[in-house]
């Protein structure tokens, strides 16, 4: 057996390049480039919203006017032009779909390679899909059964004309159109996304997926997703996207609010790999994410996420613990790869009595990349007995790698226990030569090791997208991971 | 008129009553021209996002007392460490004090700052160390603006110093309020070996800032114990810089004990320009009241093979507020570091606040690298078992919070500092007991 070093692993890591990267040939129908009022206008209209939308994108669009781009974020990229996007793109309107039969064969063949196939998840992993490509949904499955139970799952903009009511008294609750530059950015020209609504005291009896493609050349994507669990259900979500090749940056800039009301549970799990952009740092997709929870009393959000694509991460799913007894979770595992940038974290916001929090976040950071976690742990001073506990670990892989923590714990109770600890450490040869010695060789060794050190958080996705998890985690260090 | 304007007007003055021909005057207006446009730090700068100046920049501070003020040795002998024999520096309202101080010696350089500016005999020191590590943020420009005064301590090689230097910086009272801007330096040459205990006391209530720089290099194999007792009265407040240069087997404690003060800011840096190096940085704070105490801490691994320690316990009664910033920053070239860094708190009181921010900024990929930080209450089962035991819950209480500082007061290596902050604890924890060590 040939003797493999890490220098064969970095050699390796440098050269591998996106399996993803494809382009798909539909038609598309694309606006002009650029960003007013008229554009705001303009794509409200062709969603057929109502006037209530329409002025409520426009006044978004006015905050976003006057807001500047955050700097904070320890990333270093050149910043999107945007009159120079376009901000609707979608397929050429096409009649409604029963089955999948009816869907475009190309279509079709885009899922294959990337894995999903549309039949094999209806069948075997008992997954409702709703695909979106490029902004606007073309399949909806399960939909009729989940109709039994009174849930209600669709996209966004369906959801506006058939549930106007239950949209427009959510949306923008958790994170109003003021909230910070991308979120008001998304309000205003958001083409689509889900919208998912679980009765009282329903339990969802399958996993909600999305799976995210951006697909037309220069256009961004602003997806909008909105779940609201009633008092005593449960839903697990899961969001999963892989992005062709593509060498202009592209800016991806999403919303996700979730309300767990009393009681109440949400599990909500990400999968992320759009394009890193190439070895060279050339290309790959900005991510500028907003995401918030709002936790009524006693309920219960959990936010997994693997990050394992992207050229700009800037993502910090939230948790605000309103409710007594509240409890909100974070398991994050962050891939970093050639010269992706990646700053991400979580922040819970201790409002309610014995609410709790646990944060686990694992960095993996390989290539040139710079991988950070920045975290806010912040107990307001009627949040009596909270308790947090944070884990920040690193793992660095080469030496022109960076791994960066910014945990900010504020605190103004006495009862609070709070708890964070962060380490950061290599693969280490004893771990390697303890593994060489039984047998096993130096790659799957690696991929033995990594899969260690992420195991906490993998083993809080769900069954279906741990696997799918597992594969976005090998192709990101392909080569090591066996 | 505002206190930064008040700055900006009386600085040419200082310049000209100074002198305008060293070279020293550079540095001075380069770092003047720096404070100028950065002005007082503000709450939006992220180094500043727990820690509000404003309070106690709205005092119209005296820039530079003008009578010499002289004080009785008994008043103010209970501020000394004084069971020990020690050498001593002692400023009264930023000026030098000879009668009170002691520094009479004939194997190194313990003298002012003034003199070692203005002698040709220090030249070479100056020339190499002066205003070579220190900032150019906005608060160390503008102590190096008007640096002027201070302790300056020199250790040649091999020379082990028989006894602490204790460097006290009086401020009498007897303007409505003052500022001073203290600038130390401190250079210790190879396999030399000093104990330095730094205090600022002032006498009255009258509102006090204090700006304080001080640098210090630590040459090969030479061995720095710093000690700053920071337990003035709670209309003082205290801005204190240190940066630390060390080279190689070079071993660093900076021990800080900060107790009273109405806003402390402790701005500690280390770098590591050598192999081997050893840094700690060790405190203690214990406060209430509206006091504020913010560490901001930072270390920067350069070269391999070194080592950080950091150990910071904090208790916060009433409605004070405690900061702590600690940055480890591991360079590329930096292999084989070990850095560790330790933050505890205990809130007593609901209305007390504590900012913790542990950061790490790792490029060298076979380090090890941990913080923890901890926010929590005494154990209620520890307090019970020893009030079953007769013991108040008082003492009780203060046996626990003893306990829990002492990993901190452990590592302090002169017994009458030791037993010092024990009594000052004892004082601030309200018993009368003595924490036997």
């Amino acid at each position: 057996m040939s003797k493999y070093t890490e220098d064969d692993l970095e050699q390796e890591l440098k050269t591998k390049e996106y399996k993803y990267g494809f382009y798909t040939e539909i038609e598309s129908e694309t606006f002009a480039k650029g960003l007013s009022e008229e554009v705001v206008i303009a794509i409200s209209k062709k969603k057929n919203e109502p006037d209530w939308m329409t002025d409520w994108r426009l006044e978004a669009y006015r905050v976003w006017k006057t807001m500047k781009e955050p700097e904070w974020a320890n990333v270093h990229y050149e910043k999107p032009k945007f009159q120079e996007i376009a901000y609707y793109s979608a397929p050429k309107a096409k009649p409604k779909l029963n089955s999948l039969d009816e869907v475009d064969p190309e279509l079709l063949d885009t899922f294959k390679r990337l894995g999903i196939s549309l039949d094999e998840q209806k069948k075997l992993a008992n997954v409702a899909v709703d695909i979106v490509i490029d902004s606007v949904s073309v399949a909806t499955t399960f939909k009729k059964s989940l109709g039994e139970k009174g849930i209600i799952f669709m996209p966004i903009s369906e959801a506006i004309q058939e549930h106007p009511e239950l949209v427009r008294k959510y949306l923008g609750t958790v994170i109003p159109t003021t909230d910070n530059f991308y979120a008001a950015l998304n309000s205003a020209v958001f083409s689509d996304g889900s919208f998912c609504y679980i009765p009282k005291g329903v339990r969802c009896p399958m996993e909600l997926s999305t799976y995210f493609r951006i697909n037309e050349g220069g256009t961004g994507q602003f997806e909008r997703t909105l779940v609201v669990a009633d008092k005593g259900s449960y839903v697990s979500y899961l969001e999963g996207c892989t992005a062709p090749s593509r060498d202009e940056n592209q800016l991806h800039a999403a919303v996700v609010e979730l309300i767990a009301m009393d009681d109440a549970e949400i599990k909500y799990s990400t999968v992320q790999n759009w394009y890193p952009g190439n070895k060279e740092g050339k290309g790959g997709v900005y991510n500028f994410v907003t995401k918030r929870a709002l936790c009524e009393t006693n309920a219960k959000v959990s936010w997994t996420q693997v990050e394992t694509g992207s050229a700009i991460t800037w993502k910090y799913p939230s948790c605000i613990l309103k409710g007594n007894n509240s409890v909100g979770e974070f398991y994050s595992i962050a891939v970093t790869n050639n010269h992706q940038q990646a700053d991400t974290g979580t922040k819970m916001i201790h409002l309610g009595k014995n609410t709790r929090s646990t944060i686990i976040s694992k960095g993996i950071s390989a290539g040139k990349s710079q991988n950070s976690y920045r975290g806010l742990v912040q107990i307001s001073p009627r949040a009596e007995n909270a308790r947090n506990f944070s884990q920040c670990d690193s793992l660095l892989m080469g030496n022109d790698c960076g791994a960066h923590t910014f945990p900010y714990i504020e605190v103004k109770n006495k009862t609070a226990q709070i708890e964070h600890e962060a380490t950061t450490s290599k693969i280490g040869e004893e771990q390697l030569f303890y593994c060489n010695q039984r047998g096993i060789d130096t790659e799957k060794a690696i991929a033995l090791i990594v899969n260690g050190f992420s195991k906490e958080v993998l083993n809080n996705l769900p069954m279906e997208f741990a696997v799918e998890a597992q594969k976005l985690l090998e192709i990101s260090l392909e080569g090591s991971v066996g | 008129m505002e206190l930064k304007d008040k700055l900006i007007a009386s600085y040419v003055a200082f310049e000209n009553d100074i002198d305008t021909s060293s070279d020293i005057h550079e540095i001075r207006s380069k770092a003047f021209q720096n404070f100028e446009g950065l002005g007082f730090p503000t709450k939006k700068l992220e180094a500043w996002k727990y820690t509000s100046l404003n309070s106690i920049l709205k005092q119209d501070y005296s820039l530079f007392p003008n009578k010499e003020n002289s004080i009785q040795l008994a008043d103010v002998q209970k501020y000394f460490i004084h069971d020990i024999d020690t050498y001593k520096l002692v400023f009264i309202d930023g000026k030098y004090s000879s009668f009170l101080s002691e520094t009479t010696h004939d194997t190194f350089d313990v003298c002012l700052m003034s003199s070692a500016l203005a002698k040709p005999k220090y030249k070479a020191v100056i020339e190499n160390y002066f205003n070579k590590i220190a900032r150019k943020d906005n608060l160390t420009s503008l102590n190096t603006a008007f640096a002027n005064e201070g302790a300056y301590i020199y250790i040649p090689r091999n020379v082990e110093v028989e006894k602490p230097i204790q460097i006290i910086n009086f401020t009498t009272g007897s303007e409505a309020a003052t500022m001073l801007q203290p600038r130390n330096l401190i250079v210790v040459e190879q396999n030399a070996h000093v104990q330095i205990i730094e205090r600022h006391q002032s006498l009255t209530s009258n509102p006090v800032l204090t700006n304080a720089v001080t640098e210090i290099f630590a040459a090969k194999d030479a061995t720095v114990d710093i000690y700053k007792i920071q337990n003035d009265h709670k209309t003082a407040s205290l801005i204190d810089n240190s940066y630390i240069e060390q080279k190689s087997n070079s071993v660093v404690s900076v021990h800080t004990f900060s107790f009273g003060g109405n806003i402390t800011r402790n701005n500690l840096n280390f770098y590591q320009r050598g192999e081997h190096i050893d840094s700690i940085l060790k405190g203690i704070t214990i406060i209430e009241g509206k006091q504020h105490v913010d560490h901001h801490t930072m270390v920067q691994h350069i070269e391999p093979n070194c080592e950080s320690h950091q150990d910071y316990k904090g208790i916060f009664d009433e409605r004070s507020t405690g900061v702590f910033n600690g940055k480890v920053i591991v360079n590329k070239e930096a292999q084989k570091t070990n850095a560790y860094q330790k933050n505890n708190n205990i809130l007593v009181s609901d209305r007390a606040t504590i900012n913790a921010k542990p950061q790490l900024e790792i490029f060298a990929d076979d380090v090890k690298c941990s913080h923890g930080c901890t926010i929590g209450q005494l154990d209620d089962e520890a307090l019970f078992y020893m009030q079953q035991r007769g013991i108040p819950e008082k003492e009780g209480k203060a046996l626990l919070m003893f306990a829990f500082a002492n990993t901190v007061l452990e590592s302090v290596k002169i017994p009458e500092v030791k037993q010092r902050i024990a009594k000052i604890i004892a004082n601030k924890l309200n018993v009368k007991m003595g924490f036997e060590l």
